[in-house]
């Protein structure tokens, strides 16, 4: 039989659908949105996309603290007498409805005069009137209608951002100043001795002049101030030759102008210009909605609740918290410091630290790390740490996550244009000698002519075209890469490494292996009904794995917390849980997580946990080895060691027990060794070694939510196509070769012209900008081949994507 | 033939005009958000069909 799915969010609604109005929803929550909208007339909300919702989250007490002066200061963009603007991030925004639903606010609050979706960044920006209404209400409305917006500390301390738009500025200048000096450089061209074109062909020429003086100066000053780095750092990078060439177009031009030589090639400088900078936009576009920067502060709270000692609750900003103080966690919140449980029922889920999902359960007096979410009610707990001294926290104090990766990276641009800029060099001074020889009044004009001819525009458009077409490509596999130098680095790994839990094995499911005597019908039956009652989460995970079996009422059932369960029905008397519990006394100690069953006081087995890995790992194992040292780093122990050996080509090394520092500095070895590492993770315990490698990937089952710090973004479904994505960036530095020697050609023609002292304007003018169209068009070309290679590649697996996990 | 003077004015006049646009642009954040605009502009129906549901209604209930 299906089940019907929920006309709210999409999910399966199990055997007890929630029925109102025709409509069958999975939740009261999700019932609740509807009623919401269908009262305001929004179920047009309906209409644009099928089942667009999520299930709203309980949020009680969670958005106390928005209700602070000075929070509201830091997350508002605007406060004036009565109105107030902020910008809040939903992860959720996925589809048009989301977009319609979140600009009607107004309709359910009509203090809310104005809110407007950014798709791009799944942002909203709500303007309200803070008399009638205040932030805190604009949360809890977003939230109780399934958009619950996402603030985090870092919100707290980046406080407002200004949007960076000079490039946009200076390309806007450089293209109008190319288009019109394009017109009034025209009428030379044609060399028509004509007496009106004679008379007023002075005023063309300084008007040319005056139009190309906002383009070196503003347009171009990145390459000057690029190429003054590198030459002060003793490296010719691919700017030095740029700004050469512009300086010596700019001089040369103003020098013919001015003592009516020439009508200078300002026209040709312009484009240089213009096309150089539409390169450096096509590569400067990247992923909005994904951040690939986030440190703990993008994780934890703003604010907490602390217990103050006359037994008042009160919020506290996070970087307030004090050794001793005692705080209240609620239900889904985050623990931002390391502590000690006072009392609650503890069950942790470490899932953002270790990638781990299994939740674990606390005693009273245990110890807490910061980084694990709540997710049974509520606790109390006692910091033993300030927020920055926490366990996890302080891996951020290492230096690595203060470096810059670029830097100390030769590109294959700059290692090309140190041997282009000494050829050309030699080349003009070599041309130079000659005509001083041969006609010394030819001899300056040689000598600019080859500067300006060889001005490597098209070497310096072939990568950012070509890397910023990939990174469009890898993104519509859902592979979403930081930067184009990221792909250039992924060219050149000869290590790769990965962690094991949530990497290589799936976060959504496990398996389990039943080892012991066979049960009887009636005692499956049992097992399976008892295991219902219990919310331990191995049970959860037990019952999820078990067949499906009759429900009946247990005859008694009684469950005995840290040690497991008893259940009663008919003759059958069951016993699940410990070892001990079981009464197991010959067990020995071994590392997989296990669960033991005995009926009738008599032992019958246990089920043993194993990890799920991922579908299509031995696959991609297998195909790396050939290339690639294989590594996995895990910090779990050795439980998983003989169903990876087994499962991994025999070559790869297996790490157990690594903390992260220990995962940090693993690499750091290997690197100065002359490793070219690459970083397979997933959870902030990896975020070091992420940083560290030279390509840190992160893996992620929803690209919106959760990622480390890293340079690229891998969606769980794509795993398996790693390979792929490695050999395409192998092709690419591939195709970028060959473009340079289609630039060399373009080059040689134009030297020919520049050395025998022939280079017009009008030759510059049609071979600078041909070479770089063509560039671009055989990049575009190549890049999109190797596309729709990939494409059809990753088409296969598709179909079967639904199982994406393997049991073992 | 001087006209060429009011010719040049007028065309760097009206190249300075788009130019001085196009930065007003940009500064009111046109280009930075490229998509939910192209979304929103296809709401307008949706909108217009409620308002008439919900006069519809208020007819109903006078009547």
């Amino acid at each position: 039989m299906e089940n019907k799915h929920c006309f709210h969010c999409g999910d399966d609604c199990g055997n007890h659908p929630i029925t109102f109005q025709d409509k069958s929803f999975c939740c009261n929550g999700c019932k609740t949105v509807f009623e919401i909208f269908n009262e305001n007339d929004l179920t047009c909300y309906y209409d644009l996309q099928n089942s667009p919702g999520a299930v709203p989250k309980e949020i009680e007490g969670k958005y106390d603290f928005l209700t602070q002066e000075n929070i509201i200061e830091k997350l508002t963009e605007f406060r004036g007498d009565s109105i107030e603007i902020a910008t809040l991030y939903i992860p959720h925004i996925h589809c048009s409805s989301c977009i319609w639903i979140l600009e009607n606010l107004n309709k359910l609050n009509p203090n809310i005069s104005d809110s407007q979706v950014n798709f791009g960044k799944k942002t909203v920006r709500v303007t309200y009137n803070s008399d009638t209404t205040n932030l805190k209400s604009v949360v809890l409305l977003l939230s109780s209608i399934g958009y619950e917006p996402y603030i985090s500390l870092d919100d707290f301390n980046s406080g407002k951002k200004q949007i960076n738009r000079t490039l946009i500025y200076k390309l806007g200048v450089a293209a109008f100043g190319f288009g019109n000096i394009m017109f009034l450089s025209f009428p030379e061209y044609f060399e028509v001795n004509e007496y009106w074109l004679e008379q007023y062909k002075p005023l063309f020429r300084w008007l040319m002049f005056a139009l190309s003086l906002p383009i070196v100066f503003y347009s171009a000053q990145d390459y000057f101030i690029s190429a003054f780095k590198g030459l002060k750092a003793k490296i010719l990078n691919i700017d030095v030759p740029i700004a050469l060439g512009v300086s010596v177009l700019f001089i040369r031009s103003t020098i013919e102008i001015m003592f009516d030589l020439g009508s200078g090639f300002f026209d040709s400088l312009a484009g240089l210009i213009f096309f150089l900078l539409v390169g450096k936009f096509f590569q400067q576009k990247t992923y909005e909605f994904l951040s690939f920067e986030r440190d703990y502060k993008s994780y934890f709270p703003i604010a907490i609740t602390k217990i103050n000692k006359e037994g008042y609750e009160e919020t506290i900003q996070v970087y307030d918290i004090e050794k001793g103080d005692r705080i209240l966690i609620r239900n889904e919140e985050l623990i931002p410091i390391d502590g000690i449980l006072i009392n609650g029922n503890a069950k942790i889920d470490y899932s953002f630290v270790t990638g781990e999902s299994q939740t674990i359960s606390k005693q009273s007096g245990d110890k807490l790390f910061a980084g694990g979410k709540q997710t049974n009610g509520v606790i109390e707990m006692e910091a033993l740490k300030s927020v920055e001294q926490s366990y996890l926290t302080q891996l951020w104090s290492n230096d690595v996550f203060n470096k810059n990766k670029e830097e100390g990276f030769t590109s294959i641009t700059n290692t090309i244009s140190k041997h282009f800029t000494i050829a050309i060099l030699t080349i003009s001074a070599v041309a130079t000698l000659f005509w001083l020889f041969v006609d010394p009044s030819k001899a300056m004009n040689v000598f600019t002519a080859v500067l300006i001819i060889a001005c490597p525009c098209a070497i310096a458009l072939s990568a950012p075209f070509t890397f910023g077409n990939l990174l469009r490509i890898f993104g519509k596999q859902k592979f979403y890469v930081k930067n184009a130098s990221v792909i250039e680095q992924l060219a050149q790994i000869n290590t790769i490494i990965f962690d094991k839990t949530g990497t290589i094995t799936s976060n959504k499911d496990s398996s389990a292996a039943y080892d012991g005597e066979l049960l009887s019908d009636s005692e499956n039956i049992v097992l399976k009904n008892s295991l219902r009652g219990s919310n331990h989460p191995l049970s959860r995970t037990l019952y999820h794995i078990l067949e499906e079996n009759n429900i009946i009422t247990l005859d008694a059932f009684e469950e005995h917390i840290g040690k497991g369960i008893e259940a009663k029905h008919n003759a059958v008397n069951m016993k699940i849980g410990s070892a001990s519990f079981v009464g197991n006394t010959n067990e020995k100690t071994i590392l997989n997580t296990t669960v033991h069953v005995s009926s009738n006081n008599i032992y019958k087995g246990k089920f043993t946990f194993y990890n799920s890995y991922r579908k299509g790992v031995s696959k991609l194992f297998n195909q790396l080895k050939q290339q690639f040292d294989l590594v996995i780093l895990s910090g779990d122990n050795e439980g998983e060691r003989e169903n990876l050996k087994k499962l991994l080509p025999s070559k790869t090394k297996l790490i157990f027990n690594q903390k992260p520092e220990d995962k940090l500095d693993f690499i750091k070895y290997h690197q100065s060794e002359g490793a070219k590492v690459l970083m397979i993770g997933d959870g902030l315990n990896d975020a070091g070694a992420l940083a560290q490698s030279n390509v840190g990937i992160a893996i992620s089952e929803d690209v919106n939510v959760f990622s480390p710090a890293c340079d690229a973004i891998l969606d769980a479904s794509r795993f398996e196509q790693l390979y792929t994505f490695i050999k395409a960036s192998k092709s690419a530095i591939k195709i970028i070769k060959w473009s340079f020697v289609l630039s060399f050609f373009y080059n040689l023609i134009g030297l020919y012209f520049a050395v025998t002292g022939q280079l017009e304007p009008v030759v510059a003018a049609i071979l600078m900008p041909l070479s770089s169209i063509s560039i671009v068009i055989f990049t575009t070309i190549a890049t999109n081949i190797l596309g729709r290679r990939i494409i059809k590649k990753t088409e296969k697996p598709h179909k079967s994507l639904a199982t994406s996990t393997i049991c073992l | 033939m001087s006209v060429i003077y009011i010719l040049l004015t007028v065309s760097v006049v009206v190249g300075v005009t788009f130019f001085v646009i196009f930065i007003m642009a940009v500064r009111s954040g046109q280009y930075d958000d490229d998509y939910t605009p192209s979304v929103r502009m296809l709401f307008e129906d949706e909108l217009v069909k409620e308002q008439t549901n919900i006069s519809k209604q208020t007819k109903t209930k006078t009547d």
